[in-house]
């Protein structure tokens, strides 16, 4: 502003470039909306389209010769509705878990009353970076005989460090003489964590629990590593199956055999769904999150 | 000494109810984090299910020897290692791109669309980007029917070898840009204005402006994103790359990775040879961690912990 003051000459020259500049970027960046977009545009409309139109790309935005049988195909495919439940359950009580174990380790660790804090929190980071890997943690499970349990699913990802983390520096920005004014109104820590600090930190709550739900609807290979009984497979386990090796498609008919691709298309969407719904209302406690995880310390 | 002895003891009494919080926390480190380290001996052992970890015999380094011995092996190294330095290259830039250009449109409504939009892939899983990709990309898919259509020659991007790496670090990108980029626009955001407007007065353009006041002001989150992904360097995207994998690409996409996936559930398991991959995998990862770290603070910049 100032400089446009001080050199008025300049300041059209500039301008000038500057929407040339802002035209292109725009076009640039509505045209990256466009390709993230598109796939699940088109993966919508094949999944309502016949199978030929498919076949033949005739399937751009709008469905072709639109039908319901492909998804008809799908509800009648029994274990996609079994591993839709088990997600959901998996979901639901899996981030529950990680909330309460998540709060009380954060808790605990944003003390800075409790002796061992510091190493306490550098035992748990350093995980963040060395584990040991898929076959001890694989022999650990199955010495605890968690194998073909929903515990094998639950319990190994019960707390992400890096929300741990997270929630910790949340808590650390709780205002201190808040908790001070609660413990001369005699609150133990109990009571100062339950009725004063959860109460502000809903929103954070929100926030990693998020993160949580996300990974456990998308979570594929505790599943493989750790089940065997398909009457608990998750939904992404059946979701490849059908995608890529045919497998609602090899159980029935030849003139069912027509319908693989609509079939594949309608498979995603419907694991999809939840999330294209749910998301433009949640996006932004997700940004939050990241904002919050690169402030540090 | 006992006074602090008893000090100590009032001040832990004192704080009873976070101990008794942390024990959850402490039983789940130990058992799933802590536990299977100390199962990190059966790289130095061969297994024996009926005698247990502990009961196993030693080999001593017989294991890691097998590592460098085994062609497969040895080429999961080196593309591991070639797939991880073009990621660096082809994928680690452009979430600070974004967030420039994104940047540059601040104060438009459109600003919070393009996250909604630009975010959203991250959320879903590599099972259905990779099913949507391999559709896309397949012979009689949407990318080939246009080519088709333009008089092209059909193209199988999924098993031709050579096209098979840049399409990873493409989806990699198109999935995960919006959602890298978040870091950066936070960064970015936090810059003191007056430092632009100073900029301005000693008649730098947009671009200076960019070079000179922006990336420097977000230098300290480029670094430490930087120092995490060479923390990486052994890990290069297994979920994507074990989805999109396929027989005829195997010899350019085979990573430390798959590979201890496949010797672990395809042939013949031998649970201390795969343990010793994964566990050199991860000692190069901790060291290349701990080593980018030290030599940024040697440089002058601010490590990982400040």
């Amino acid at each position: 502003m100032t400089a446009g003051v001080l050199k008025p000459s300049n300041r059209i020259r500039v301008s000038t470039s500057r929407k040339v500049f802002l035209v292109i970027n725009t076009v640039l960046l509505l045209l990256l909306c466009a390709a993230m977009l598109y796939p699940v545009i088109f993966v919508t409309a094949a999944s309502f389209s016949e199978e030929t139109a498919i076949l033949k790309g005739e399937v751009t935005i709008f469905p072709v010769r639109a039908h319901i049988k492909a998804y008809e195909k799908v509800f009648h495919y029994p274990l996609l509705w079994r591993s839709y439940g088990n997600t959901l359950l998996y979901t639901g009580l899996g981030t529950l878990i990680n909330l309460v174990l998540t709060v009380c380790g954060a808790w605990a660790l944003s003390q800075k009353k409790m002796v061992g804090r510091r190493i306490l929190t550098l035992l748990c980071t350093f995980t963040m970076f060395f584990n040991g890997g898929m076959i001890p943690t694989f022999l650990v499970i199955k010495e605890l005989k968690l194998l073909n349990t929903i515990w094998a699913i639950l319990l190994p990802g019960a707390v992400s460090t890096y929300n741990m983390i997270l929630m910790r520096t949340f808590f650390l920005a709780i205002p201190q003489s808040l908790v001070e004014a609660a413990e001369l109104d005699g609150c133990n820590d109990f009571g100062v964590l339950f009725r004063i600090v959860l109460p502000l930190s809903l929103a954070s709550l929100m926030t990693i629990g998020m993160f949580y739900a996300v990974a456990h609807w998308n979570s594929y290979f505790s599943a493989v590593l750790y089940l065997s009984k398909p009457e608990l497979y998750p939904l992404q386990i059946i979701l490849r199956q059908v995608v890529l090796m045919n497998e609602i498609v090899e159980n029935a008919s030849s003139t069912e055999n027509v319908m693989a691709e609509g079939i594949k298309y309608a498979t995603i969407v419907v694991a999809m769904l939840p999330m294209l719904c749910v998301y433009p209302f949640v996006q932004r406690y997700f940004v939050k999150g990241v904002m919050i995880g690169s402030v540090k310390e | 000494m006992s006074s602090r002895l008893r000090r100590l003891g009032i001040s832990i009494w004192q704080a009873r109810y976070i101990y008794l919080l942390l024990i959850p926390g402490i039983v789940y480190f130990a058992v799933f984090h802590y536990a299977p380290m100390s199962g990190l001996v059966l790289a130095f052992k061969k297994y024996n299910a009926k005698l247990g970890i502990w009961g196993s015999q030693w080999v001593d380094m017989a294991n890691f020897q097998r590592i460098f011995t085994t062609p497969a092996a040895v080429t999961a190294i080196r593309n591991t290692l070639e797939i991880n330095f073009s990621r660096l290259l082809f994928q680690f830039p452009v979430p600070i791109l974004l967030a420039l250009l994104i940047n540059e449109m601040r104060g438009t409504k459109l600003k919070r669309v393009y996250q909604t939009v630009y975010t959203f892939p991250h959320f879903l899983s590599w099972v259905v980007v990779s099913a949507i990709i391999s559709n896309f990309f397949a012979n009689n898919g949407m990318i080939n029917t246009i080519i088709a259509s333009t008089g092209g020659d059909r193209i199988s991007f999924l098993s031709n070898a050579a096209l098979f790496r840049p399409l990873l670090y493409f989806t990699h990108n198109l999935k995960e840009m919006g959602w890298s980029s978040i870091i950066y626009i936070a960064a970015i955001t936090a810059v003191d204005p007056t430092l632009y407007e100073a900029a301005t007065m000693d008649g730098a353009g947009r671009l200076q402006q960019v070079w000179h006041v922006t990336l420097p002001c977000i230098r300290t989150t480029i670094i430490t994103l930087f120092i995490l992904q060479v923390g990486r360097v052994m890990n290069s995207g297994f979920e994507q790359i074990f989805y999109m994998q396929n027989a005829s690409v195997k010899g350019v996409s085979e990573i430390l990775d798959t590979y201890i996936y496949s010797i672990t559930f395809n042939a013949v398991p031998s649970y201390g040879f795969s343990t010793a991959v994964g566990m050199f995998k991860s000692v190069i990862n901790l060291v290349m961690l701990v080593s980018a770290n030290y030599i940024i603070k040697l440089l002058g910049g601010n490590g990982l912990l400040g």
